[in-house]
């Protein structure tokens, strides 16, 4: 399982990556195991905000449909809209192509409130 | 082991030689016996051939008397077949269905009960199925008295004041329940803004409040897959509109902290919702109206065995105590001296929520519950429960080492296992699922509850014989038992029925949903 030392993560297994001034989001090769093929993604639009802690979106697999959860507070000023026709992505490139949507920070110090690679690989041990 | 099916390996072998067999001419599509193959109804038939007899067009008939927009063009590709041909075509489909007259069913928290032939005929009774529903009451009074004795019945069962009989399935129920909590606060000058669920709860619980306009606040359960006190003590405030809470939960566990966690909730406002759906476990027992519950709805077609899944509406009555009558939906049927009578008019009833849909309920699945009440009587209501439980802990016993149980807490009517000792072979709950199809029983739940990474939820109800649920047992064994010995046969499950495993990724994202003449899907 793959654990990016560059970004940080959520107890819910999303990811996020600083790009810039911006912060880019996706789920985490942990989750995207757990949750089998993905066949349906929901994304917020641009110009949409979200909230830390709280859901902007929806990943369904052929298993179970689950909610994605704002690693941090902001602006949607990009979504990868690819993903709604080309689901797979997600579980084929969780970190790279696969990344669901980048947020302007309302609080950039947001991101440091999050785990860091070395703690997320606990917790995920810790729920295996 | 002995094969619960009846399955031995030459059949196996004639199987897949049976297959390429149908195609093989003079088998008349003939997979194995009399069992068949069948084409789409488009790939049957003959150009020209038709099954009814239309009658012809009046003499003085012009289409073009008709605006263009309303004619339609000829349709390339219609099936065109002769009423024999349709006949065949979908009694032969029929004939691949499973439901619980063909087998086992033992889908956990769905509780696919036999529905008794009884029943079904007292339903049928013509002064119940033939009444309309504009009738004047005056013309109604059996059903009427049915409708109110139910009532009457569902309400002492569950321990509550009133019910209403209106909502058209379980899910209507939950928005019923939830819009009654609504209008409670309402009346009390503020509706509060929150609803706290448990992490083991049915979907259609944060749904219920979401359309309610409540945000919902997730608690987790204790590692014995029980919501304890001080969970809910700390998520409790002024702003928390209800709770709602299944008891027993989604792995079958009774929530023995109930009594305190009402007490918790109602000290700061609160109410408390039952849902239902898991009644099946405590009928003649335990009533929800005694543990602090406010309001609960009752899922017939789970409890009181009224057909379920696509075999008939569904119907769903919200139980609620006395401070909730007011709010009641219509209609309502009232006893007045030996007469009933239907309050439709929100004018004798000024608190009310409101009408939930046209008409009076699925009366027929009132019929078919109060026949199962009447026919059960107390102490065969009471029996229901002991032997769901009994039956879903006999599955538990035998299986209990073979799969693991991810909450060793006793459990009621169903039990939760998961797929954590078949792991290291490769072997999924998915696989365990598909493999039980070929030993002729139909799946159980899998992957809820959500907490339960791999859940395998069994639920076998009262109504299945020992003999039965020994078959059951000795088949997830020897899956168990081949998931070490030959795991690539069980990943590759079902080989037996008429379609083999299928690829439920590929139908979920690239849907085929409608035949086009030409079309030929792989």
């Amino acid at each position: 399982m793959e654990i990016p030392e560059d970004l940080r993560y959520t107890r819910e297994h999303e990811w996020a990556r600083r790009k810039g001034s911006a912060i880019v989001v996706g789920i985490t090769d942990f989750a995207q195991e757990q949750l089998g093929d993905v066949v349906y993604v929901e994304l917020p639009d641009v110009g949409d905000t979200v909230k830390k802690g709280e859901s902007f979106g929806v990943v369904e697999s052929t298993k179970a449909v689950s909610e994605l959860f704002a690693p941090i507070s902001g602006k949607v000023i990009e979504v990868n809209d690819p993903l709604s026709d080309a689901p797979e992505t997600i579980n084929e490139d969780p970190y790279e192509e696969g990344w669901m949507i980048t947020i302007e920070p309302s609080d950039p110090k947001d991101l440091e409130t999050l785990m860091d690679a070395a703690a997320y690989k606990a917790f995920v041990e810790e729920q295996e | 082991m002995a094969n619960p099916t009846g399955w031995k390996p030459s059949m196996e072998q004639e199987a897949k030689g049976g297959g390429a067999a149908a195609e093989a001419p003079g088998l008349g599509g003939a997979v194995r016996g009399l069992a068949y193959e069948e084409p789409l109804v488009f790939e049957h038939g003959s150009r020209g051939r038709c099954g009814v007899s239309l009658p012809p067009p009046p003499a003085d008939f012009d289409a073009s008397d008709l605006p263009a927009a309303l004619v339609r063009p000829a349709v390339d590709g219609l099936p065109e077949l002769s009423e024999l041909e349709v006949v065949r075509h979908f009694t032969r489909l029929s004939s691949w269905n499973h439901g619980i007259d063909t087998g086992f069913y033992p889908l956990g928290s769905c509780t696919m009960k036999y529905n008794p032939k009884s029943s079904e005929a007292l339903a049928r009774l013509p002064g119940f199925a033939e009444l309309h529903p504009l009738a004047p009451a005056e013309l109604a009074q059996g059903a009427l008295e049915l409708m109110y004795r139910l009532e009457r019945a569902l309400s002492e069962i569950a321990g509550f004041d009133a019910t209403t009989l209106a909502p058209a399935a379980g899910a209507q129920g939950e928005l019923t329940g939830l819009m009654l909590i609504r209008a409670y606060h309402e009346a009390r000058g503020n509706p509060r803004k929150k609803v706290l669920i448990p992490d083991t709860a049915h979907g259609t619980n944060p749904a219920s409040s979401a359309l309610n306009g409540y945000a919902v606040v997730q608690l987790a359960s204790g590692p014995d897959g029980r919501l304890h006190p001080e969970t809910v003590r700390a998520a409790m405030d002024e702003d928390v509109a209800a709770i709602m809470i299944t008891n027993p939960n989604t792995l079958g566990v009774f929530e023995s902290h109930i009594a305190e966690i009402a007490g918790i909730v109602h000290a700061k406002g609160g109410l408390v919702y039952g849902d239902g759906a898991n009644m099946n476990a405590l009928l003649g027992v335990a009533r929800p109206g005694d543990m602090g519950f406010d309001v609960m709805q009752y899922n017939l077609h789970k409890t009181f065995a009224t057909p379920h899944g696509g075999g008939g509406p569904g119907s769903g009555p919200v139980a609620v105590k006395a401070a909730l009558v007011p709010h009641l939906p219509l209609p309502l049927v009232v006893k007045e001296g030996e007469r009933y009578r239907l309050v439709t008019e929100a004018r004798e009833r000024p608190q009310t929520i409101g009408k939930l849909r046209e008409f009076w309920g699925n009366f027929g699945m009132f019929v078919r519950a109060w026949a199962l009440i009447r026919e059960y009587g107390p102490e065969g209501v009471r029996a229901t429960a002991e032997l769901a439980v009994l039956n879903a802990n006999y599955v538990r016993k035998q299986l209990e080492g073979t799969y693991h149980l991810p909450y060793p807490t006793d459990s009621l009517h169903e039990v939760v296992f998961d797929d954590a000792q078949q792991k290291d072979a490769g072997v999924t709950t998915m696989d365990v699922a598909k493999r039980l199809i070929d030993h002729g029983f139909h799946p159980p739940t899998i992957y809820f509850p959500l907490v339960v990474h791999g859940a395998l939820m069994i639920e076998p109800t009262e109504t299945e014989s020992r003999e039965t649920l020994d078959a059951f047992v000795a088949a997830m064994k020897a899956i168990a038992e081949e998931a070490k010995t030959d795991p690539e046969a069980v990943r590759a499950a079902p080989t037996r029925p008429v379609r083999a495993r299928l690829d439920e990724t590929r139908a979920a994202r690239k849907p085929v949903l409608r035949w086009q003449p030409g079309m030929n899907v792989e």
